[in-house]
C-alpha cells in the first residue's frame, strides 16, 4: 500500500514494521498498512500463533479492539494491537475469511478480551470464530435472524424476540444441577443498581457469588450503522454525544474528530485545541461526579446526600458547558478542524464564572472526601473488595480509571498526546490498590487534575491575542477520503480508551465505522472481580467499573 | 386558628406542657387550618367522587425508577437538587413497579428491551400513566433508521404525554409532569392510535417462514414479541 511512508515514526522506537514482519515470518501472507499502523495479513488458521508472537516477543500486550467487516469478495477481522507501555506503538493483524463460509481462528486463548469482541463480530457481521469458548449472540436477542451489518441483510424482515427471563429463582429447575445448592439470582435489566439496562445473571453459593454473567444489548441502538449511513463532514458528529451520555459528550466527539481529522489530513488551530481541551476536561469532571454519586448510591442506598451533592456539582459544570456550547448534555460542539463557535461573549463573564467554580471546587472535594473516602463504612465495603490484578486487567483490555486503579500507568492524554495536553502541567493518577476503593479514589483525584487543566486553559484563552482566535481551519464542504484508507485512533474518554476505526471507500460516508468502547472491555472484568465475593460487593464492583450502557451496547 | 400569633417557642419542656394542656383542655387547634376557615362553619364539602379521586391521583404521583438511556441522566437531574420534581407532588421514585403510578420512559427502546418494558408496565397497578421522554420514545429519534430500534414507545405501550427533545431539559420534563397532572385531574386520557406489539405465546403466532425457522428454538408456550419492521412508520 502507498501509505507505508506515512507510518508513524514512533514505530521505529520499538520495532519497525519490517522487524515485526520478520518476527511473524511466513505467517504473513500480505501487507495492508493502515494510516495509524502497519497491517499484517495472515491466514485465518494462524491467528493465535501470530498474536502470541506479537504479544510475547514484541510486547504488544493490549488487544485494543477487534473490527470485523464484509467486503465484496471476503470477510475480514482486524485485531488492533497496542502496548500498555507506549500506545503509540501499534500493529494490526488482518485476517481475511472466506466469503461463503467465513471461519477464522479465535484469539480468545491469547487475549481474554477477544471473547466479547469476537462474539460481537459474530453477532453483527457473521464471522464464525473457531475454538471460541462460547460463540453466541451478544448484542442482539438469541432468536435474531441474520447479521445486520453484513451486506445481504434485509432490515425489513420480521423478527421474533422471546421473553424467557423472570423465571422463579427458587424453582427446582433453576438450580444448576440437582444435588447442588447454588441458586440463580436474576438482576436487571430493570434494576436501580445496574446503571441502566444491564442484565446480570448471578449464581449464588450461599451468600457468595459463584458465577456472574452479564447479558448486554438492551440498549443496542445501532450506533455503528447510524454512522455508516451519515456523511463525515457534519452528520456523524451528533452521534458520539449519545455513546457515553454521562455529560462526556465532548470527549466522545473528540474521538470521532481525531480519527476523521487524521483520516482527512485536517489541521486544527491551536486556539481551538485549547477550547477543546478545556471543554473535554469539564466533561470529564461532570462524568466523574456522576460516577461518584451513583457509586455512593450503590454502596449506601437510596438518594443520599452524596448523590445530591454530586448532582449539584454537575449542575454547575453543566451550566458552564451550556454557556460554552448551548446545550446541557448533547453538545454537538466540535467540528472537523475545530469547534463550532468561540467562547460566549462577554468572555470575562465566562472566565469569571468558570474560575468561581474552580475556586469552590477544593471545598467541595474536601466534603466528598469526608463523606465518602474518609468514611469508615465505605472503606469497609470497598477496600480489598472487587480485586482486579493488573495482569488480568491487561488481558481484558481494561483502560481508564479501571486500569489506573489497578496500577497500570496508561493514559492516552499523556502517552499518545493530542489536543493541548502535552503543553499543560498535570499528572496521571495511578493507584495500585486494585480494589473498588482505589478505582473510586482515582476518579476523585482525576477531578482535581481536570480542574488544574481547565484552569490553565482559561489562563491561556484569556491572554490569547484577539486577532488570532482561529476556531476552525478550512475544511472542504464535502470530504471524500481515498478508497481503502483505514485508520484507528483513540482518545482518553471518561471511562477509558475510546477508539474509532474507519474505512473509507471513496465516498462521503465511511464504509465501516467501528467504535471501540472502553466500557465494553471494562465490563468483561466483572466476573473476575466478583466471583467469590458477596452480592453487595458485586454491586459495588459494578459501580466502581462505572459503565454506561449506551457505550457498552452502542 | 386563633387570631393571636404565638411566638416561636424553643424550650422543649414548655412545648410539651403546652401541647398536653391544650389536648387535655380540648382546645387543640392543630387541625383548624386556614383551609378549614375558608370552608366556613360546615365540615362537609360537596364534590363528585370521581373528581375528587382524579384530583388525589394527580396530586400524589409515585414515579417508577426506570432508567434507559441518555434521557435518564436528565431525569435524575430533575429528581435531584435544583429542579427537585418532589415540589410538584411527583418526586418519589419507586424501585418496584408494584408501587408506582407513573412510568417515565427515558430513552431508546430496542428489540431486546421492549418485551421487558412491556412486562414492567404490566406489573404496575391500575390506574397507571406513561410519560414518553425524548424523541426516541416518539419516533425512535436519531436512531429511527436503526435495524434494532423500536420506532417509538407507543408501539409497545400507550403513552399519555410526549415530551420532545433530545434530551428534553429538566424544565421540560417538569412541565410535562405538570401537564399530565392537570390532565389526570380533569379526567382526560389520550387515545391510543398505534396498534402495539403484544407479548403473546409463540404457539399463537401465525405460522410463516420466520416462525418455522424458530420453531426448534422456542417453546410454543414461551412469550414472544413479533416485530414487523416493514409495517413500522
Amino acid at each position: 500500500m502507498s501509505l507505508e511512508e506515512q507510518l508513524p515514526e514512533t514505530v521505529a522506537e520499538g520495532q519497525s514494521a519490517d522487524e515485526l514482519a520478520e518476527l511473524l515470518g511466513d505467517l504473513v501472507i500480505d501487507r495492508d498498512d493502515h494510516v495509524n499502523a502497519p497491517g499484517f495479513v495472515i491466514r485465518p488458521d494462524t491467528v493465535q500463533d501470530a498474536l502470541r508472537r506479537l504479544r510475547d516477543d514484541a510486547g504488544f500486550d493490549h488487544l485494543s479492539c477487534v473490527t470485523a467487516q464484509e467486503y465484496e469478495d471476503r470477510y475480514e477481522s482486524i485485531y488492533h494491537l497496542k502496548k500498555y507501555n507506549d500506545p503509540t506503538q501499534e500493529a494490526n493483524v488482518i485476517v481475511p475469511a472466506d466469503k461463503e463460509h467465513p471461519v477464522s481462528q479465535s484469539a480468545e486463548p491469547v487475549f481474554r478480551t477477544a471473547d466479547w469482541h469476537e462474539r460481537e463480530a459474530y453477532d453483527l457481521i457473521g464471522i464464525d470464530y473457531e475454538e471460541h469458548p462460547d460463540l453466541r449472540r451478544i448484542l442482539l436477542p438469541d432468536t435474531w435472524q441474520g447479521h445486520p451489518l453484513s451486506m445481504d441483510y434485509d432490515q425489513d424482515q420480521p423478527q421474533i424476540v422471546s421473553l424467557r427471563e423472570h423465571a422463579n429463582p427458587l424453582q427446582e429447575d433453576q438450580r444448576s444441577d440437582s444435588d447442588s445448592d447454588t441458586m440463580f439470582l436474576n438482576i436487571g435489566p430493570h434494576h436501580p443498581a445496574t446503571h441502566g439496562v444491564l442484565h446480570v445473571k448471578a449464581t449464588l453459593d450461599g451468600e457468595q457469588v459463584a458465577d456472574v454473567e452479564s447479558d448486554i444489548g438492551y440498549l443496542h441502538r445501532c450506533e455503528e450503522q447510524m454512522c455508516q449511513t451519515k456523511t463525515y463532514r457534519h452528520q456523524i458528529m451528533p452521534y458520539p454525544d449519545r455513546w457515553d451520555y454521562i455529560s462526556a459528550g465532548l470527549l466522545n466527539e473528540w474521538a470521532y474528530a481525531r480519527a476523521a481529522e487524521d483520516l482527512n489530513d485536517i489541521e486544527v488551530p491551536e486556539y481551538a485545541q485549547i477550547i477543546r481541551t478545556m471543554g473535554a476536561e469539564l466533561c470529564r469532571m461532570a462524568a466523574h461526579f456522576l460516577a461518584l454519586g451513583t457509586f455512593a448510591l450503590d454502596v449506601y442506598g437510596d438518594f443520599t446526600a452524596i448523590f445530591m451533592y454530586a448532582v449539584r456539582d454537575r449542575e454547575e459544570v453543566q451550566n458552564i458547558l451550556e454557556d460554552l456550547t448551548g446545550q446541557r448534555l448533547m453538545f454537538n460542539y466540535f467540528r472537523l478542524g475545530g469547534v463550532v463557535w468561540d467562547l460566549p461573549e462577554p468572555r470575562e463573564e465566562f472566565f469569571e464564572m468558570t474560575r468561581d467554580y474552580l475556586d469552590r471546587l477544593p471545598e467541595h472535594l474536601e466534603e466528598y472526601h469526608d463523606l465518602v473516602t474518609g468514611n469508615e463504612i465505605l472503606q469497609m465495603r470497598t477496600i480489598d473488595t472487587g480485586i482486579l490484578p493488573p495482569e488480568v486487567a491487561k488481558s481484558y483490555g481494561a483502560t481508564g480509571p479501571v486500569a489506573r486503579g489497578s496500577g497500570i500507568d496508561y493514559d492516552l492524554r499523556r502517552d499518545d498526546p493530542y489536543g493541548y495536553y502535552d503543553e499543560l502541567d498535570w499528572d496521571v493518577i495511578v493507584k495500585d490498590g486494585c480494589d473498588n476503593y482505589s478505582r473510586l479514589l482515582v476518579r476523585m483525584l482525576e477531578v482535581e487534575q481536570s480542574a488544574k487543566i481547565v484552569e490553565q486553559c482559561i489562563d491561556l484563552l484569556e491572554d490569547w491575542p484577539e486577532d488570532e482566535r482561529n476556531i476552525q481551519s478550512n475544511v472542504p464542504r464535502t470530504l471524500r477520503p481515498d478508497d481503502d484508507k483505514e485508520i484507528y485512533r483513540a482518545v482518553e474518554g471518561a471511562k477509558g480508551e475510546l477508539g474509532i476505526y474507519m474505512r473509507a471507500d471513496g465516498t462521503e460516508k465511511p464504509a465501516r465505522f467501528k467504535i471501540r468502547s472502553p466500557c465494553f472491555s471494562n465490563l468483561q472484568t466483572l466476573p473476575e472481580m466478583s466471583n467469590g465475593e458477596f452480592v453487595p460487593d458485586m454491586i459495588a464492583a459494578l459501580g466502581s467499573l462505572d459503565i454506561v450502557l449506551g457505550e457498552v451496547d452502542r | 386558628m386563633s387570631s393571636q400569633q404565638h411566638p416561636f417557642v424553643t424550650d422543649d419542656s414548655k412545648v410539651l406542657t403546652e401541647t398536653r394542656d391544650a389536648r387535655l383542655a380540648g382546645q387543640d387547634d392543630r387541625f383548624n387550618s386556614r383551609l378549614r376557615e375558608a370552608f366556613g362553619s360546615t365540615p362537609f364539602i360537596l364534590t363528585k367522587f370521581d373528581k375528587f379521586m382524579n384530583w388525589v391521583r394527580g396530586s400524589s404521583m409515585f414515579m417508577l425508577q426506570f432508567g434507559i438511556a441518555c434521557c435518564s441522566i436528565e431525569m435524575m437531574h430533575t429528581y435531584a437538587v435544583k429542579h427537585d420534581l418532589d415540589r410538584f407532588a411527583a418526586g418519589v421514585p419507586r424501585a418496584s413497579p408494584r408501587q408506582a403510578d407513573v412510568i417515565i420512559i427515558p430513552g431508546t427502546i430496542v428489540s431486546k428491551f421492549a418485551p421487558r418494558m412491556k412486562r414492567v408496565y404490566d406489573q404496575m397497578p391500575e390506574p397507571k400513566f406513561v410519560i414518553g421522554m425524548g424523541s426516541c420514545t416518539i419516533s425512535g429519534g436519531p436512531f429511527q433508521e436503526g435495524y434494532n430500534v423500536i420506532k417509538g414507545a407507543e408501539e409497545v405501550i400507550p403513552i399519555d404525554i410526549h415530551i420532545p427533545g433530545c434530551p428534553p431539559r429538566p424544565e421540560a420534563l417538569v412541565y410535562g409532569v405538570a401537564k399530565l397532572q392537570e390532565r389526570i385531574a380533569n379526567g382526560e386520557s389520550s387515545p391510543v392510535v398505534v396498534k402495539p406489539y403484544e407479548l403473546e405465546q409463540f404457539g399463537d403466532l401465525e405460522r410463516d417462514e420466520i416462525v418455522e425457522q424458530l420453531a426448534e428454538d422456542i417453546d410454543t408456550d414461551d412469550l414472544v414479541m413479533r416485530y414487523n419492521w416493514g409495517d413500522s412508520p
